[in-house]
């Protein structure tokens, strides 16, 4: 690597020692400059005019005004309960599945409790608490992150070869631990992809709209110009390379130089699950166009439509021949989602194939700066890719915990969808997989008219009254981009099964009183 | 035919390319490609304890192991394992979420946490912290990127930092599109801060065009260890407001002082000390972290920054920077929450927690003491006394031959003296040019953390390498360089 000082454009002459002569030409020459250019000398306060534009102009849905207000009549609650028309605030706005009761699954906290607490390993009682094969386990990682008990700053390659090889059982094609990147969650590893390919605001991202605010944030974070391209609610919100090649072409004649191409598979808000022929032509495109793809496929373990599977991008790509030397893909996992909701344990990869090597040393550069994701994640991650197998002892309890969840989310994706479609000017497209669904709302005019009085957006406005009738918190469809002209609002399905009834009725006994009052 | 790629090195953020961060720099890596060869490393270029040895506190690890598994606190036998404070503590915290660790918590880190920050800030600096204006971040490095992010708008903005800085930095500053404007510690006085020379930067960086938006300083320092005086963080605080510079105190080696002069105190508190106008005005951002101290829990990612008279919109557009990762991680937070919080006197876990702490930073003492001994006896060596933080900073007066045949190799010349150690010996140090020196001065960074048996080896290999280095590189007459 070649030497760099790392201020070597910095050219001031360093060996000068302070004399009275030269304190006093410093003094002299504050005081021309105070007298001649009485605002040169001192920068303004640091307002909301002075802070970086790019961080002003980035909007984030979260926890935005409906969570900030729901946050808010929680401490009422608290405080003076009588005040509001229900008791309780039922989260339906981010995919936050242990908040709401799901509860962890027992291997992978067993592992966590050993690696964390080693001298629990030391101990014979412990047999009697914990299975054999997390004793194991533990012992494995442990030894493979050197001393025990160590927390050290790392970038574990043992853990990084065993999600590796996670993925390999996974698709059936070969993965590298050297292609693996730990994140702290997704959010870390979204934002180092656009910090490197986003240059100044003429570089271009394609999006699909609606889109998952993550994405819009850190597009404008970085300074570059968000390309949206429209997923078609008519036919399930699918994908048409028609429309991507339109998008990309109105681009490039506008001066933007689109350099990436996002896609969420199962997608987010909106929860359909992509045909391997369909992601065959987004592949084609990208490989012809010259576009990185990145691949989020954090939602890859919720799948609930009988007829539909998950198949990566990276498998598409080499199942169509494709190679490295091919295709730029970066594909990106979690821990947050699936039947596992460790969202506040923050872990993630992502897995970067077809990138010059110097590329990947800048990415191993900035992974370094803040040294490492946290390793509770990064173990949890290897967990995540390598859960207990046939013959384990562990495997009975842990395939019984999965199955529960991903069936009660099924079960819960049927009641939502058919209970909203019930509604009075709302269809509902199915969701075949994440965690939410999008359903779309006629709001009746006098309803827009109230919203624009108020100066809030048709959805925003609905989202709102519904959380002040009903504690029930849900985000406004403007938040993930949507064809103008529409609304929508984005719910989970992660309310307790045992609570869908009641969240269900409260939800359809507000809307026909909104309908009603507004005229609809 | 293979398409084009499309990230090409000249089609990527050019930021990117010219940021460099030395601590993984061109030594670690080496040192990574020896280690798989088979040859032992010493890794001495991070400061990161554990991997050197030394082991976690076990009160913070009970708790942390209870909340990832709060079954094993409905189990009968649970007291067989785990004290009742631990116990007790571990469902405070579990209290402080809705789900459990696995659970987004708010962006800001835990309410719970928070608070339990601000009850230790009054009671380490005697003055009310407000919970709000608290943020709990993945490691202090997260915190300092999106304060680096928000105060810079383009590479007219100009942040002061000290030099010799830790590269966090430069580097991000860089990423960033910023500029860094150097100020000079005085090695000569014992890495001493003189505002003169912070007023001259200031002066020159703006006849160049750069609006000076901040000010970081490292108290205890790192690399050079030097503990601020009150004196000096006054000067620091009216210089600042003077100036209309905000100031970004990286405290993350509070608890790591070995000497008793200068004991640690916060800019907050000088600050507040020194009363209106400062105490109403300085914009202030203090950091501190889980990951040094007798902690050394770097890989839990747990930190907090503590935000002063910061403006209210300021801090709502900071909210929204932190919201879109949605969290930071749960564990790491409840690390900061027993940093802050540790056992006290009369509760079960105190007598070890009290015998653990105690005893690392005693080591940690010797063991600043042995080096920097160490590196004084050995020819052409001069290094300041590590008064905190982690690290030792000796400076190498290097051979006119010795500096001659880097240049040959096309490396700077504390480059080629720290290969040439690590080829030698094993130990992997990071040259003084990764942190910024004084032109024509030569430096590494070495940490104290090799532990207290390994030491007198460690400090034998290097004398004996860097004597017969000298030898080598002085010829038959002795003659030194001039530098």
């Amino acid at each position: 690597m070649e030497f760099t000082h790392p201020i070597s454009s910095y050219q001031y002459d360093s060996s000068v020692t302070c004399t009275s002569t030269r304190q006093e030409s410093v003094s002299q020459k504050l005081f021309i400059i105070r007298c001649f250019h009485p605002f040169a000398v001192r920068s303004p306060r640091i307002s909301i005019d002075t802070i970086n534009p790019k961080v002003l102009s980035c909007e984030c849905a979260f926890p935005g005004e409906i969570a900030v207000h729901a946050e808010h009549l929680q401490h009422i609650i608290r405080i003076n309960p009588s005040t509001l028309p229900f008791d309780e605030i039922i989260n339906c706005n981010i995919g936050n599945p242990h908040s709401l009761g799901q509860q962890p699954i027992t291997f992978f906290r067993e592992v966590l409790s050993l690696c964390n607490y080693p001298g629990l390993l030391d101990k014979e009682e412990i047999r009697g608490l914990y299975s054999s094969d997390s004793i194991g386990r533990a012992k494995g990682i442990l030894s493979s992150i050197s001393e025990r008990a160590t927390w050290t700053y790392t970038q574990t390659r043992a853990l990084r070869a065993a999600i590796a090889e996670g993925i390999e059982n996974r698709d059936g094609f070969p993965a590298n631990f050297e292609d693996i990147f730990l994140t702290d969650g997704t959010s870390p590893g979204v934002h180092m992809m656009m910090q490197l390919v986003i240059s100044n605001d003429r570089d271009g991202i394609l999006c699909p709209v609606p889109y998952c605010p993550l994405y819009s944030a850190s597009i404008a974070l970085h300074g570059g110009a968000l390309v949206p391209y429209y997923l078609n609610e008519e036919t399930g919100w699918g994908l048409e390379i028609s429309e991507l090649r339109l998008r990309l072409e109105t681009a490039f004649a506008a001066g933007i130089n689109v350099r990436a191409l996002v896609i969420i598979n199962p997608g987010n808000p909106t929860g359909q699950v992509l045909s391997e022929l369909n992601q065959q032509e987004i592949v084609q495109f990208c490989r012809d166009e010259h576009l990185l793809l990145l691949a989020d496929e954090v939602y890859q373990e919720n799948i609930y439509a009988d007829n539909k599977f998950f198949t990566s991008f990276k498998k598409i790509a080499r199942s169509m021949g494709y190679t490295d030397r091919d295709l730029s893909l970066v594909s990106f996992h979690s821990i947050s989602k699936g039947y596992y909701g460790e969202c506040g344990q923050r872990g993630g990869y992502m897995e970067v194939t077809g990138l010059d090597k110097h590329i990947k040393k800048q990415i191993i550069k900035m992974t370094s700066i803040s040294r490492c994701s946290n390793l509770t994640g990064q173990i949890l991650m290897s967990l995540v890719m390598n859960p207990p197998k046939v013959g384990d002892g562990s495997y009975v309890l842990y395939a019984k915990e999965r199955d529960e969840i991903l069936s009660s989310l099924g079960r819960r994706v049927k009641m939502f969808v058919e209970a909203l479609n019930k509604l009075e000017g709302v269809t509902c497209n199915e969701a075949e997989g994440a965690l939410y669904l999008f359903p779309r709302i006629e709001l009746p005019k006098e309803a827009l008219r109230a919203a624009r009085s108020v100066r809030m957006e048709g959805d925003t406005f609905y989202s709102r009254q519904l959380l002040d009738t009903t504690g029930i918190v849900v985000l406004p469809g403007s938040d993930f981009g949507q064809v103008p002209g529409t609304c929508h609002f984005r719910i989970t399905i992660c309310p307790p099964e045992e609570k869908v009834p009641e969240v269900l009725v409260k939800l359809a006994n507000f809307h026909r009183r909104f309908m009603r009052e507004f005229g609809g | 035919m293979a398409p084009k790629k499309v990230l090409a090195p000249d089609t990527i953020n050019g930021n990117i390319k010219k940021m460099v961060y030395a601590v993984r720099g061109e030594l670690y890596i080496r040192a990574s490609e020896l280690q798989k060869q088979g040859k032992k490393i010493i890794f001495t270029n991070v400061g990161n304890p554990h991997a050197l040895g030394q082991k976690p506190l076990t009160f913070s690890r009970q708790v942390i192991a209870l909340c990832q598994a709060p079954f094993l606190m409905d189990d009968p036998n649970a007291d067989i394992f785990f004290p009742a404070d631990a116990i007790a503590r571990a469902k405070q915290y579990l209290s402080y979420t809705s789900g459990g660790l696995g659970a987004y918590s708010d962006s800001r880190g835990l309410p719970g946490i928070r608070k339990d920050v601000a009850d230790f800030l009054m009671r380490r600096d005697g003055y009310p912290s407000d919970p709000e204006l608290i943020f709990l971040t993945d490691g202090a490095s997260k915190g300092v990127a999106q304060l680096l992010n928000l105060l810079i708008r383009d590479e007219k903005d100009g942040v002061l930092c000290p030099i010799p800085q830790y590269p966090l930095y430069s580097a991000t500053i860089q990423l960033v599109g910023g500029t860094l404007v150097p100020y000079y510690l005085s090695e000569e006085a014992g890495w001493g801060l003189d505002v003169q020379d912070l007023k001259r930067q200031v002066v020159e960086a703006r006849m160049k065009g750069i609006t000076v938006r901040g000010l970081v300083f490292i108290n205890p320092g790192n690399p050079t260890g030097q503990c601020l005086s009150e004196a000096n963080l006054r000067e620091l605080i009216q210089f600042c407001h003077e100036e209309h510079i905000v100031m970004l105190a990286d405290e993350v080696y509070q608890l790591n002082i070995y000497q008793d002069e200068r004991p640690f105190v916060s800019a907050k508190k000088v600050m507040m000390d020194m009363g209106p106008p400062y105490s109403r005005e300085v914009e202030l951002v203090s950091f501190h972290t889980v990951s040094k101290g007798f902690w050394g829990e770097c890989g839990q990612r747990g930190a907090y920054l503590e935000l002063t008279n910061i403006h209210p919109k300021t801090v709502d557009e900071l909210y929204k920077v932190a919201s879109i990762a949605l969290s930071p991680n749960v564990p790491g937070q409840i690390f900061v929450g027993l940093m802050v919080n540790p056992p006290k006197p009369g509760e079960i876990s105190y007598p070890r927690y009290s015998e653990e702490s105690k005893a690392i930073l005693e080591s940690l003492r010797r063991r600043a003491r042995i080096m920097t001994d160490g590196f004084n006896s050995c020819r052409n060596i001069t290094c300041n006394f590590t008064e905190g933080a982690m690290y030792s900073f000796p400076k190498i007066k290097l051979p006119q031959a010795a500096i001659a045949a880097a240049k040959q190799t096309g490396k700077a010349p504390d480059v080629f003296y720290c290969l040439k150690l690590l080829e030698a010996t094993g130990i992997s140090t990071v040259p003084g040019s990764g942190f910024g020196q004084k032109e024509g001065t030569f430096h590494l960074r070495t940490t104290i953390l090799p532990s207290e048996d390994q030491m007198p080896e460690v400090m034998r290999l290097f004398k004996n390498f860097n004597d017969n280095f000298m030898s080598q590189y002085e010829g038959p007459s002795g003659a030194l360089s001039k530098l």
